[in-house]
């Protein structure tokens, strides 16, 4: 017989074969959008709406589900509408413009009406396509370093107190439910009072009972500036302070460096390459800090500090001093990140070339100046697609390479890898998102 | 069953639902329903999901089962977005043609919601499915559910064994062609003998060492010996090939050179699938008629009963004053005749004329005006009619006044649409024969046969359009739709437009 059931606690995602299919047949055209979106947007604002999800467009085309169907212009037809207001027979009517009749509906039912077609990728659907089918770890299982700093924390109220801690919303409003409460006559009431009072020794002569009524009321009024006396505006009993106590913070605010060479060599394809890659970084830290920074440092033989659009679409020309960088990086830590407070990321991403010694100058800023405070660097080199050598052989390379993995085989908390292609760009951080426990101890 | 001695208490009060108030409201509308109206159900099973559940139902074309296919991913990719932006609301309800009759409600819906959802679903579209000609005879409310579960369990196996290329391609071609899927006028043929025992086995869940695609090859394997052979003239080519075919699905079924067994199957499920829905395409106005009217009449009757607050009416009222809104055709919400709205507007005038006829009434409707069982004449409405042939019969010119219909002539040969009917006496039978048209399938959709295919000679599929009134078929589409036939067919395929002369 008739019966209910309660499904609601069935499993979700029944739709989710369909979703994979879809995103299978539609996977170039999404590929393309992706990486144009990539290159359009700004690291920054794009971790924001990254955070629930990538809405994307696609062109409608390949996901067309074509059918037999009436074309809506053309040949001869009759349509009955309602609500007729003035029309008789033989009323002629314009054609509405093109697209618009009735017999246009038919044709878009089924939501191909128009040539682009928008939805929202989930944001491991869309890490997923921007990095080419890496296999993205269970992103929840990452730890990441925080620093603790000594702070102090409001612990509610008491009575005693310091006047600059004094909480003066809660002192005047203890004060007003008193002065209700003992009734305590307010200034108006005063100043009524004494017009009154004025008025009549105005009057002269005054006659008996005008002479009685104004002793009345300065009986009041004497009675009434005693208790205003004694009633206080403020009673200590009204004083209400804020208290602090001291505690231990964690951090969540964290900066990320992103460094990158710009000289003549760096093309449109390394630039792209470095984008993913700081994107990357920005995209998992986002995830575990509250506050996110992002300082955009850019070198040639000098080094200097640009925001985004700077940095990657500028053209500088020179020679290459890395050093620079690792210089600049350092100085504006200095002067705005103390590492106490915040959580600093490096992200360095060249094409390996250096000039004469500096790479060993490198190393050393490296090890004694940036890597005690960082809490993780990685640093790309980008190398030809077809430098099959440089690939594979993780021993080869030039003098930058080579003292890099010097401070590698030091610091636990540096990474470094050569990329070609952005499938190459994951494994750098894989270490580092790997649960376990890591070096980077924060100096302070 | 509720005691009708007692005196009558409110069945709910508060807008929370629980599952225990549910069946209360349910023995409520159901005593109204059977006893009262006399309509006659399938048993129901009502579920209550949530609104994610219930994006999917959408995504599946409403159905509880379906087999994985990207345009499915692509629709709810779509409704998800228009959900979310707040663009489109999601349906109180869906309701199955199927034996147990079920029907799916939004956890959301307040307690006065469910109760109008149930009277609506459960009663008013339940009867309908059980009770209307279309629905009897050409779909199969029992074995739905079973068959259902076999297409899923089909294509998934298909997709392992060929692949996911493979069979994506077979279900584009075969989307393509649902709607020349299906048999208007013929009955569908039935399932052979073999076919019929591999389904119970399936149903059965019979373990046997052969997989399920292996019962389907062996079941459909070396029957369906293709008739091919021999020097056929035309006419015995046509006889043995069923010509003119309109179900091209069904030919290129049997008859295709290049199908495999397997991709016959899937083309076979896509065609049941399109005529199983075939009847609800036909019938829009009246089964939503139905529905509405009975939910009006039973919420309407809890009320008199004092079985249902005020403040619980007007919010159910509320509701089914928005779903049979009308816009006019100026308005900007305007698209198209608001089934609900005209098919509760009938209901209510069939009522009206048997009770209350008027001397137009009675010239109009000589065989019930003023007849004294309005709930028989309506129920044999609902069996007997489908939207067109219902319109044909009953749409008054009372009505025809109330909706202030007027026909527009679209002459694309003329610079202008002309007005060439009012709602007048001159007027009332054209614009119900235009109306009616508008409802009829076999008119709004094209009129596509497979005229001829020499399997020993150039092999050339030839489909001949009939085109009436000089409307031809969208063209960018066509081509494409040609292009997935001959993937189908395998050799050419070409299609011919004749025009036919219909003056009416």
């Amino acid at each position: 017989m008739h019966h209910f059931i309660d499904r609601r606690a069935n499993p979700k995602g029944k739709s989710i074969g369909n979703r994979q299919r879809f995103l299978r047949r539609a996977r170039e055209n999404i590929k393309e959008r992706v990486d144009r979106s990539v290159r359009d947007k700004s690291i920054q604002d794009g971790s924001a709406d990254q955070a629930s999800g990538e809405k994307v467009t696609i062109p409608a085309k390949g996901l067309k589900e074509p059918r037999f169907f009436h074309d809506s212009k053309g040949g001869h037809r009759r349509h009955v509408l309602p609500g007729n207001k003035d029309f008789v027979v033989g009323d002629q009517i314009k054609r509405p413009p093109a697209g618009g009749s009735e017999g246009g509906k038919k044709g878009s039912d089924d939501g191909d009406g128009s040539d682009e077609f928008s939805f929202t990728l989930t944001r491991e659907e869309y890490l997923e396509i921007l990095f080419d089918g890496l296999e993205l770890p269970d992103l929840v299982e990452k730890q990441t370093v925080e620093t603790e700093t000594i702070g102090t924390r409001r612990a509610g109220l008491t009575t005693a107190g310091t006047p600059n801690n004094l909480n003066l919303v809660r002192t005047m409003r203890n004060s007003l439910g008193r002065r209700i409460a003992l009734q305590r006559p307010s200034k108006s009431t005063q100043m009524a009072l004494e017009a009154q009072i004025e008025e009549l020794e105005e009057i002269d002569p005054r006659n008996p009972a005008q002479e009685e009524m104004l002793a009345e009321l300065k009986r009041k009024l004497e009675g009434l500036i005693r208790k205003r006396k004694v009633v206080g505006y403020i009673d200590p009993l009204d004083l209400r302070f804020d208290t602090y106590v001291p505690e231990k913070i964690r951090n969540s605010r964290a900066v990320v460096f992103c460094l990158m060479d710009v000289s003549g060599s760096m093309q449109e394809r390394e630039k792209d390459l470095a984008k993913r890659f700081f994107l990357l970084l920005h995209l998992f830290l986002t995830r575990c800090y509250e506050h996110m920074e992002i300082v955009f440092v850019r070198h040639t033989h000098h080094a200097q500090e640009v925001d985004e659009d700077t940095f990657f679409y500028a053209r500088e020309t020179g020679g290459t001093i890395v050093s620079t960088a690792l210089e600049k990086m350092k100085e504006i830590i200095d002067e705005r990140y103390p590492p106490d407070e915040w959580n600093i990321y490096g992200a360095q991403a060249s094409d390996g070339e250096n000039f004469g010694n500096d790479s060993a100058r490198c190393k050393t800023l490296l090890l004694e100046e940036l890597l005690p405070v960082c809490q993780f660097y990685a640093y790309m080199e980008i190398v030809e697609e077809a430098a099959d050598h440089l690939l594979l052989n993780p021993e080869a390379g030039e003098d930058l390479w080579q003292n890099f993995r010097e401070v590698q085989s030091q610091a636990p908390h540096f990474e470094m890898q050569r990329v070609a292609f952005a499938s190459h760009i994951y494994p750098i951080f894989r270490e580092f998102f790997m649960p376990k426990a890591r070096g980077g101890v924060n100096a302070g | 069953m509720l005691d009708k001695n007692g005196a009558p208490d409110l069945l709910f009060n508060g807008p929370e639902w629980t599952f225990e108030l549910l069946e209360k409201a349910r023995d409520a509308i159901e005593d109204i329903a059977l006893n009262d109206l006399g309509l006659d159900v399938y048993p129901n099973q009502i579920e209550i999901i949530s609104a994610e559940q219930m994006l999917d139902a959408y995504s599946c074309v409403g159905l509880p089962l379906m087999y994985n296919h990207w345009s499915f991913g692509k629709h709810f990719a779509r409704d998800e977005a228009l959900y979310r932006t707040g663009r489109q609301g999601l349906a109180y309800e869906i309701v199955i043609n199927s034996n147990p009759c079920i029907s799916y409600n939004m956890e959301e819906n307040t307690m006065a919601m469910q109760t109008l959802v149930m009277a609506h679903a459960a009663f008013g579209h339940n009867h309908f499915f059980k009770n209307n000609y279309l629905f009897q005879q050409w779909t199969d409310a029992d074995g739905i559910q079973d068959y259902l579960a076999f297409a899923k369990n089909y294509i998934a196996a298909c997709e392992e064994r060929y692949g996911w290329d493979a069979v994506e391609e077979i279900l584009d071609a075969a989307h393509a062609l649902q709607n020349q899927g299906v048999f208007r006028y013929g009955r569908p043929p039935k399932p052979t003998a073999a076919e019929l025992e591999a389904m119970q086995r399936v149903r059965d869940g019979h373990a046997s060492a052969q997989t399920l695609l292996d019962i389907w090859t062996d079941s459909t394997l070396g029957k369906e010996k293709r008739e091919v052979s021999r020097d056929e003239p035309y006419s015995s080519r046509r006889k043995s090939m069923n010509m003119p075919q309109e179900n091209i699905l069904y030919f290129l079924e049997k008859h295709s050179p290049v199908l495999e067994s397997w991709q016959c199957e899937i083309l076979r499920i896509v065609r049941m699938l399109a005529q199983y829905f075939y009847p609800q395409k036909q019938t829009k106005v009246m089964n939503e008629g139905c529905a509405t009217f009975v939910h009006y009449y039973i919420i309407n009757k809890l009320y008199e009963q004092g079985r249902i607050t005020q403040g619980a009416l007007m919010e159910m009222v509320h509701s089914h004053t928005n779903v049979v809104l009308q816009p006019e055709f100026d308005d900007p919400r305007f698209s198209g005749l608001n089934p609900y709205a005209l098919g509760f507007a009938m209901m209510q005038d069939i009522q009206r004329i048997c009770e209350n006829p008027t001397e137009e009434d009675r010239e109009w409707f000589p065989d019930f005006a003023g007849d004294p069982d309005w709930r028989k004449v309506m129920r044999n409405a609902w069996a007997n009619y489908r939207d067109e042939s219902f319109i044909q019969q009953f749409l008054s010119p009372h009505l025809i006044r109330k909706f202030k219909l007027f026909t527009l002539t679209d002459d694309a040969t003329q610079p202008n649409m002309v007005v060439s009917q009012i709602h007048n006496r001159t007027g009332y039978k054209t614009i119900r024969r235009d109306l009616a048209k508008q409802y009829d399938l076999a008119y709004i959709e094209p009129d596509i046969q497979v005229t001829d295919a020499d399997l020993k000679g150039d092999r050339e599929l030839k489909l001949t359009h009939t085109v009436r009134e000089g409307i031809h078929l969208q063209d960018e589409d066509k081509e494409h739709v040609l292009l997935h036939l001959r993937r189908l067919w395998g050799y050419g395929v070409s299609m011919d437009a004749v025009e036919l002369d219909v003056s009416s």
